[in-house]
């Protein structure tokens, strides 16, 4: 520290929003992990939105190959990463040029002005030097040499070369910002340390870059004020800051400890589901099997197998890996075996936008299989949130014997937020009993086993698995005679059996929660989501009532079935506006099952929508 | 699992009445298996049989064992996770050539490439019965078929080459006229540790009748069939005086062996750990018009897959001791609020 340096004035904000974009290469994915999770551990609410280009090296400096990851940090309970970031990170030309229309007017933007030389300029599609010019005039902008300071904090270093150093600006970049809004120091360097545990240069280097970042804040004279953001008044109880992908695959472990099932995932590499393959194959030594396929067809048929051996069985994939599974998911249908069917969903059609997010595929989980063949589907609505549902997903999956589809998305699945862990015990027993005995008695007295007898209440068939002795039985795709399961081709029988599937999926509605309705109940306008929509609907929601308009916001998590009081939920609003992320999916599906004139807002941009985009459609309708 | 149970024929055959077509090689094949099970001293129950689709696919409904009779070609990867779910169960495959070499392709190779512990069996017609009559991956250029009245185009696969360059641990074939020859590669493809793939010459009599009839009729067989022995120099005809040789090229060649001497004879050894001998042998006849080697081409031992993944699961369990939920809660960075 030095003695010249005045102290800058700290304000407090009750929220801010960081936005960090760079070249695919400058490690901009995790600065905004670590600035994430040193607020986290600060007590601040948070939610992330990271957003990278499919490709894995996209041409260095291009727009094509910018990465960025958005944070909101807040000192109340918040559900969005935020509309316009106030502060925009920018390591290079290209980044800026990309991201600038996102900034606030009257915004921060730091630059690296090491990057913004005629070659970067020029790959980023600038003729000028926009640093230059006047047309950042409304921003506040900071110009900081990160690359030159970054090397020479390294240079004596010893291993470190200037080409190594350079890779560190990130963590400049990031102890400048963790001293312009007062982070905590102490876990980005304890994580440095652990990451790079083998590598000790790499170790100094990082630490280097971290508190030159921060002494240059400090030194700099360059800022008038640094920020606080306060941690968050949050519920009491151990916090984590967790990803959707990760809590998901906590929730599928989770459940099978209470299904007190050994458990089988068979998947195959698919963006941006493959997290959750990589996450259960660490946790073996809780008795999951994971098994990487030679192809999506196969994965799903190796979980089918797994099931009939009496495994939790689930497959993990995305939209086009859905599509695949299709014929398989229509054979877990028919055979009634447990299955847990993850999609996350991300922009199609075809390959479309693996990257970025959608709720396109819902429609297709309803029916994207040939023939009647009904399953449950349910959605996740928040990071957190995919333990839970993953729970639910398999409660269904084995107290009804049939496949179940879970819808993410790519916006959950990659997304952050603190989570307030479970009491592990208050977690729900979802056990089941596999058939031991024969179930059925013929004229003569023989004693037999018979696959489809079914439970009267739940109309789950009986579950014998290979190794029983007594109940040997042959299932298949060919429709079955009821209670037998024998081949059967009689039509009266198809008719049955094609009632009984569709009312065992029917009858699920006596067994979920009523609809999660929040906000006015004398409300006239009703905000209708399902899935990660959730918080830009109910944070518009919160920012409309506070600014004295009514308005309710009914969230689903169960799709198949709906709640069973759904229609009377609708019937209560004179409006009912559906915002998705596709081109109007659950609005049809609520349509056509209750007649309401729901109204239909869509986005397919890859992008969540906002609070504000939300905002202004219940202004717009409520005004 | 029970211990060496003894079971008959009727054990292991269930109520229901086969719907092949009178006079299908599928009848020879049930009853050959239905008769060996009882010798191979297992339990109905600790057996699954696990099927596609197609003629041979109906063949779990058969069996009284545990079975499923699943979807077009997925037949190698349903029984894949079911020998990792239930490595102590026996797991047997049925197909044929068109479930498992034209849309379960794939599944068939990467299943022998794992050498997870399956028994497969592929009945080979030459010929898509269930859907009446269209060619098959293995029908003989030139086959004139409802699909292709001016004859096929495409180059039939030899599924035992197939096998072998899938890194298959163990390889076989046999035909449908010959119960007692079924039943030993049966039992040794069942005792192999890994996946065991079979090629069984079938004969569908109304859309292919008599495919094989040039090399597996009992008045040809000494002629046309190249009896594969382990550790015997290999030998065929009516007097034993053909047999084969490995050429300068490396192929295997058929000679008389009155002009080349006993000792120049190729001697069978199943256990190479390289392949291509047995890929040689495996090329001797382009279809069965010409002499064809039948027996157990390759039988070699590499870790199974399955057993190997149920080790995983233990070594995990020895490092991190028993999964604990409430630890793995807080196994990132947590904090508190009061
Ligand atoms: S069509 Fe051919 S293979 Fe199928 S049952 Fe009839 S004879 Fe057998």
């Amino acid at each position: 520290m030095t003695d010249t340096a005045s102290t800058p004035e700290v304000q407090e904000l009750d929220r801010i929003v960081v936005r960090f974009a760079g070249d695919s290469g400058d490690g901009m994915q995790l600065t905004g992990e670590r600035f994430t999770n040193a607020s986290a551990l600060f007590g601040n609410d948070l939610a992330t939105l990271p957003e990278f280009p499919a490709e894995i090296r996209a041409p260095q400096g291009t727009l094509a190959g910018v990465s960025a990851f958005q944070v909101q940090v807040s000192d109340h309970d918040i559900s969005t990463p935020g509309d316009s970031p106030n502060v925009l990170v920018a390591m290079n030309p290209a980044a800026l040029k990309k991201e600038l229309h996102r900034l606030e007017v009257g915004g921060t933007i730091i630059v690296n002005t090491d990057t913004f030389e005629d070659r970067n300029l020029s790959k980023a599609g600038y003729d000028h030097n926009p640093l230059e010019t006047n047309e950042l005039d409304n921003y506040t902008v900071f110009e900081v040499p990160m690359t030159s300071i970054t090397k020479e904090v390294c240079k004596d270093i010893d291993g470190v070369k200037p080409r190594d150093a350079e890779r560190s600006k990130n963590f400049f970049a990031l102890g400048l910002l963790s001293w312009l809004y007062q982070r905590p120091l102490e876990p980005t360097t304890e994580w440095i340390a652990q990451k790079f545990a083998k590598l000790p240069q790499v170790i100094e280097a990082n630490n280097a870059a971290f508190k030159a970042g921060h002494a240059f804040g400090e030194t700099a004279e360059m800022f008038d004020y640094t920020y606080e953001v306060k941690p968050a008044k949050l519920a009491p109880g151990t916090y984590t800051n967790i990803a959707g992908n990760v809590a998901l695959s906590w929730g599928l472990i989770a459940a099978g400890q209470l299904a007190k099932l050994p458990m089988f995932l068979g998947s195959y590499p698919i963006t941006p589901a493959s997290d959750i393959l990589h996450e259960l194959s660490k946790h073996k030594n809780f008795g999951i099997r994971t098994f990487q396929a030679e192809d999506e067809i196969a994965a799903v048929a190796s979980a089918v197998g797994a099931s009939f051996g009496g495994h939790l069985a689930l497959t993990t994939t995305s939209g086009p890996g859905v599509a695949l599974k299709g014929e398989a998911i229509g054979l877990a249908v028919n055979l009634e075996l447990p299955l847990i069917v993850v999609d996350i969903q991300r922009g199609g059609p075809s390959t479309g936008l693996p990257t970025k997010t959608e709720q396109s595929d819902l429609l297709m989980a309803m029916y994207g299989r040939h023939g009647e063949s009904p399953m449950p589907v349910i959605a996740a609505y928040s990071p957190s949130h995919c333990f839970m549902v993953a729970i639910e997903a398999a409660r269904l999956a084995l107290k009804y014997r049939t496949p179940v589809m879970l819808l993410s998305d790519g916006y959950i699945a990659n997304g952050s937020e603190p989570w307030n862990l479970p009491d592990v015990s208050t977690l729900p027993d979802i056990s089941t009993t596999f058939a031991t005995a024969p179930n059925h008695v013929d004229e003569d007295g023989n004693e037999h086993f018979w696959p489809y007898l079914r439970d009267p209440e739940t109309l789950a068939r009986a579950w014998a698995v290979p190794g029983t002795p007594g109940l040997m039985h042959r299932i298949g795709g060919i429709e079955k005679e009821d209670g037998t399961g024998n081949i059967s081709y009689d039509p009266s029988n198809h008719q049955r059996m094609t009632d009984i599937r569709s009312d065992k999926i029917a009858g699920i509605a006596k067994d979920i929660p009523a609809t999660w309705v929040e906000g006015d109940e004398d409300a006239d306008l009703l905000m209708l989501g399902w899935g990660s929509t959730w918080g830009a609907i109910s944070s518009a929601s919160k920012r409309a009532r506070a600014a004295g308009y009514k308005v309710a916001h009914a969230h689903l998590i169960h799709i198949n079935p709906f709640p069973s009081d759904l229609g009377d939920v609708l019937s209560r609003y004179k409006r009912v506006i559906c915002p998705e992320m596709n081109m109007g999916q659950l609005s049809r599906l609520v349509r056509a099952e209750f007649l309401v004139d729901v109204e239909s807002v869509t986005k397919v941009q890859g992008q969540p929508y906002t609070a504000g985009e939300l905002y202004d459609v219940i202004i717009d309708a409520a005004g | 699992m029970s211990e060496a149970p003894t079971t008959t024929k009727a054990d292991w055959t269930s109520d229901q009445e086969p719907r092949w077509c009178p006079g299908c090689g599928d009848y020879s094949i049930l009853t050959a298996v239905q008769l060996m099970m009882p010798e191979i001293g297992t339990a109905p129950e600790d057996t699954v049989f696990i099927s596609g689709i197609g003629c041979a696919a109906r063949f779990p409904y058969y069996m009284n064992t545990y079975g499923m009779h699943s979807i077009h070609g997925r037949a190698p990867a349903v029984a894949t996770g079911m020998a990792m779910a239930r490595p102590e169960l026996d797991v047997w495959v049925i197909g044929g050539d068109g479930d498992m070499l034209s849309i379960g392709g794939n599944h068939l190779i990467h299943a022998m490439r794992r050498n997870v512990n399956i028994t497969i069996l592929l009945f080979n017609n030459q010929i898509y019965g269930l859907t009446k009559g269209q060619y098959s991956p293995t029908s003989e250029v030139g086959k004139v078929t409802k699909s292709t009245p001016m004859g096929s185009l495409d180059e039939p696969f030899n599924p035992i080459s197939v096998a072998l360059g899938a890194e298959a641990t163990f390889v076989a074939r046999t035909h449908d006229m010959d119960r007692k020859h079924m039943q030993e590669t049966f039992k040794r493809a069942h005792a192999h540790k890994g996946s065991a793939l079979v090629e069984i010459f079938q004969n569908c009599n109304v859309f292919n009748d008599g495919a094989f009839a040039q090399i597996t009729k009992k008045d040809k067989r000494d002629e046309m069939l190249i009896p594969l022995v382990h550790g015997e120099p290999i030998r065929f005809g009516v007097d034993n005086e053909m047999g084969v040789i490995s050429n300068a090229e490396g192929s295997a060649e058929i000679v008389k062996v009155a002009d080349v001497g006993e000792s120049a004879l190729l001697v069978h050894d199943e256990t190479r750990s390289d392949p291509s001998m047995a890929f040689a042998i495996s090329r001797l006849a382009s279809g069965p018009y010409q002499p064809t080697p039948v027996g157990v081409f390759r039988s070699v031992r590499r870790p199974e897959y399955a057993a190997n993944a149920t080790q995983q699961l233990a070594v995990a369990q020895d490092q991190k001791g028993p999964g604990d939920i409430h630890a793995l809660l807080r196994s990132q960075p947590t904090w508190e609020v009061g």
